[in-house]
């Protein structure tokens, strides 16, 4: 199944299975079924509680705050990632803080799900990948959608808990099948880790940790290039990487990264967000201050370059991390320093 | 004029709030009072340094709150602003919590954390930012909706809030959504220390009737004009089930925040005319005026003292 129908099939779960879910977004009413069409079929079968809005993203974030506030479980979809900058008050100032700035007197328990990232020619304003001004807000949960991650359960852990989320779905995941639940890996064995109440981190790797030569940490599109980089090289070559793949960007499970990065000696964080004060640094930073000692050279980080998404394809492929960049990144980061 | 007015049952002291059953007039002066000494009150516990951060005094405007609250009830839900002491005052009647908040002590409404622009309480919060309560408000009465209750959202926002663009996303969908919210806007002709004359372009009503909501526009601080106008915006979205506005010209008596104030001093020594104690206060008997101010003293000095011995 592709992931824009799991995740269809996740949502209708939640509207199913909890009476307190309620959708808002823009264009998701059938038959358009919203601009990726995730919600296709929803507002015909929940029609009270898959609304439709005007173009008023702050506003999408603003009512659903409300209804969190009320004891209500909107999920809310912002039709493209690259303008949650338009919600940025409402995330920061008022979604994640009100359960901790009233001491807990009222919870805001919203999740807002975004299609984000480039590889479509959508140029500069369709395509970024801008969760990292979400990442250390505090009290938000920043998720990203992954092919391993079963989005039943994520929204599941999403119902149950009150704290806000932010889930990144990146575009080029939608019409990919998804692997979650063991196929799809070809001959990597794939294992999940991970802390208590937290989505699980996924391992992937074709041998066992310890012949691993290198961590690569990836998520969301990116965590799929890296699976068919380093599945090719270990078929190939031989060269061994165990790729991690959490669910949860922020705050960082430190835990199932540590792990492996203590057995193969060496790391490198890929996302496809503009680099500096990125998730790679961020996770570089941590492990690297964690693991001093053991590591085996300094960690590296890849991201795209820091500059505007080009519209034109070979531009965009040029500036965008790519299969390409991942595999000149893993090469350089596997060979001991 | 439909409306009948109810009185909720408050948490309060009573010599804050009114026993059961007080006159009208009486109970008006006594909770108008009430807040204009309570924000007195945290003013000068500013001056002795005894409490930090910020506050925003509603010296003058106490009449929209007290006014209003006779119209609504158990069930509907206040959002408010930086300025929201005298709504949450009206509303619950809590000093003891609202002032401990504002002290900074763990016996606070939200523990100190809040502070005096962030609380909560049954039926009502507040937050700091400008405009970004409004959707949140709307929200809230959407889950009215949604939940086949009849309680009423209502949001306040003053003048200044008018310029943020949030605002009239939020006032689209109320009206596109018939959602029963009730904002009201306390227009008091200043935003902080800009003059409306340089904020706001167009008419203020008209602002609201562009998005086909019905608007009850009042120019007073006199207690009983608000309440005629708040029973008649109260009593058109309680009608419908929808949306209302309540637009009330008034004035800030005092600074905006601390220490702050440049208008012209001739300009606000005019309004103190209209001082909505004032006003009010001659249709209270003296004897009974005197009890009453003596009452509220008592009950804020023995607020006073419980949360300075926290």
């Amino acid at each position: 199944m592709i992931y824009a129908r799991a995740l269809g099939d996740a949502l209708r779960h939640a509207l199913e299975s909890d009476p307190r879910v309620v959708l808002l977004g823009e264009d998701i009413l059938d038959p358009y079924g919203g601009a990726f069409k995730v919600t296709r079929g929803l507002s015909t079968d929940f029609p009270a509680r898959v609304r439709a809005t005007p173009v008023s993203e702050a506003a999408i974030a603003g009512v659903s705050a409300g209804l969190a506030l009320a004891g209500f479980r909107p999920i809310s979809e912002v039709m493209f990632g690259d303008f949650l900058t338009l919600c940025f008050d409402q995330i920061v100032n008022h979604i994640a803080k009100y359960a901790p700035m009233y001491d807990g007197a009222a919870t805001c328990p919203v999740v807002i799900r975004t299609p984000s990232g480039g590889g479509r020619g959508y140029g500069p304003t369709h395509s970024q990948s801008l969760e990292k001004h979400f990442l250390g807000v505090p009290h938000l949960r920043v998720v990203a959608a992954s092919l391993w991650h079963d989005p039943v359960a994520l929204f599941e852990g999403f119902l149950a808990n009150d704290s806000p989320v932010l889930q990144i779905e990146h575009k080029l995941l939608y019409p990919l099948h998804v692997a979650a639940g063991g196929n799809g890996a070809g001959v990597a064995a794939i294992g999940e880790d991970g802390s208590p109440g937290l989505p699980p981190t996924v391992s992937i790797r074709p041998v066992a940790r310890e012949e691993c030569s290198l961590s690569v940490v990836a998520y969301g599109y990116q965590a799929e290039l890296a699976r068919r980089l380093l599945e090719r090289l270990a078929v190939e070559e031989e060269l061994f990487a165990e790729l991690l793949v959490p669910a949860q960007l922020s705050p960082i499970d430190w835990a199932p990264l540590e792990r492996s990065v203590t057995a193969t000696g060496a790391l490198l964080t890929v996302e496809e967000g503009t680099g500096g004060w990125s998730w790679g640094t961020e996770v570089a930073a941590g492990l690297g201050s964690r693991l001093f000692g053991r590591l085996r050279r300094a960690p590296a980080v890849l991201a795209s370059a820091s500059d505007v998404i080009p519209s034109a394809p070979d531009r965009e492929a040029e500036m965008l991390v790519g299969e390409r960049q991942i595999e000149i990144a893993v090469r350089e980061a596997a060979v001991p320093a | 004029m439909t409306a009948v007015a109810r009185t909720r049952e408050r948490s309060g002291d009573e010599r804050l709030v009114g026993a059961a059953g007080e006159p009208r007039d009486a109970r008006l002066y006594r909770r108008m009072r009430f807040i204009r000494r309570f924000e007195e009150t945290v003013l000068a516990l500013f001056e002795e340094g005894v409490l930090n951060g910020t506050t925003h005094a509603c010296v003058g405007q106490e009449a929209d709150a007290v006014g209003l609250m006779e119209h609504l009830r158990d069930g509907d839900h206040l959002f408010s602003n930086h300025r929201c002491h005298g709504h949450f005052l009206a509303w619950t009647g809590d000093a003891f919590g609202l002032l401990a908040e504002i002290m900074g002590k763990p016996a606070g409404l939200c523990a100190g954390i809040g502070g005096s622009q962030h609380i909560c309480a049954p039926g009502f919060k507040s937050n700091g930012v400008q405009g970004g309560i409004v959707p949140a408000a709307a929200g809230i009465a959407l889950a009215e909706r949604l939940r086949g209750s009849d309680g009423l959202s209502v949001v306040f926002l003053g003048d200044g809030t008018l310029g943020e663009g949030l605002v009239y996303e939020t006032l689209n969908l109320m009206a596109l959504w018939q959602l029963p919210l009730l904002v009201v806007l306390e227009d008091n002709g200043w935003s902080q220390s800009t003059p409306r004359s340089l904020n706001l372009a167009g008419d203020i009503g008209a602002r609201f009737t562009a998005f086909g909501l019905p608007v009850v526009e009042v120019e007073t601080t006199d207690v009983l004009e608000v309440d005629a106008a708040a029973a008649e915006a109260v009593a058109l979205c309680r009608a419908s089930c929808g949306p209302g506005v309540l637009v009330i010209h008034t004035y800030r008596l005092c600074h905006h925040s601390k220490n702050d104030d440049n208008r012209p001093i001739e300009e606000v020594r005019a309004r103190w005319a209209c001082d909505p104690l004032a006003v009010h206060g001659i249709r209270v008997a003296p004897d009974d005026r005197a009890a009453i101010e003596r009452e509220v003293e008592e009950a804020l000095r023995d607020c006073v003292t419980r949360v300075r011995q926290l």
